[in-house]
């Protein structure tokens, strides 16, 4: 079983390429669990959507 | 569009040339603005576009500084405990809607502030990703790194903007 840390780094990571099986279900079955990883997730896509507002550019996504 | 220069730039002065060089580029050949975009959305193609040209005569000398990005162990070990697992007090809170911050000229500044306290590599990659919008694929081929370290980089990135951007906004919001 991953430790939180190093389910940041699929957090993060599941924003630049897809995830594989394994992955998926790995971080599927820890979210489940872990309240501190769910937000760090919503987070990380608030972050996005902040960072994508930021420069106020039109994108297609 | 001048924060959007800056983010890319750090360097406020170089942002204001450039994005008054993309509005005269812009003034100079309205004819070939193509009405399938609106004009924002053109002009800003053609202030990321000037950006892209500018960043990309630094990165060939660069390449060493975004390679040692890698390399430096900044784990933000002190978010969790021995074991890996979140420190109680440190524990990510889930951020309220984004469209209140948005509209927020305060917030902005925080963000800007937040960006510019990342290691200048580190901020270059993500706001490429992030702010300009590339593919991972496009920022290797454009700074001659390898996927898995601009995976690392942007990690490293979206962790300390993550927790600056708490630390400095949304615990204070939550705490009015």
């Amino acid at each position: 079983m991953k430790s939180c840390k190093e389910m940041t780094y699929l957090l993060s990571v599941q924003l630049d390429r897809p995830l594989s099986l394994g992955e998926r279900v790995e971080l599927r079955l820890h979210l489940m669990i872990c309240v501190g990883c769910r937000n760090l997730a919503h987070d990380m896509r608030v972050l996005r959507q902040l960072s994508r507002q930021a420069g106020g550019v039109p994108h297609e996504d | 569009m001048l924060r959007f220069a800056r983010l890319q730039l750090s360097d406020a002065g170089l942002a204001e040339d450039m994005v008054q060089e993309a509005l005269a580029t812009a003034f100079k050949s309205q004819a070939q603005f193509e009405s399938r975009s609106t004009v924002s959305t053109w002009i800003f193609s053609i202030l990321r576009n000037k950006i892209l040209d500018l960043l990309r005569q630094g990165w060939h000398k660069r390449r060493i500084e975004f390679d040692a990005e890698v390399e430096t162990d900044e784990d933000f070990d002190a978010l969790f405990r021995p074991n890996g697992h979140w420190n109680a007090q440190e524990r990510p809170n889930a951020w309220a809607d984004p469209q209140q911050q948005m509209e927020n000229q305060q917030f902005w500044v925080v963000f800007e502030a937040c960006v510019a306290r990342l290691s200048p590599a580190t901020a270059q990659v993500f706001t490429l990703r992030e702010v300009m919008g590339l593919e991972v694929d496009e920022i290797c081929k454009e700074i001659g790194i390898t996927a898995s370290n601009c995976w690392v980089i942007l990690h490293r990135a979206r962790m300390a903007l993550r927790l600056c951007l708490e630390q400095r906004w949304f615990e204070k919001d939550a705490s009015q």
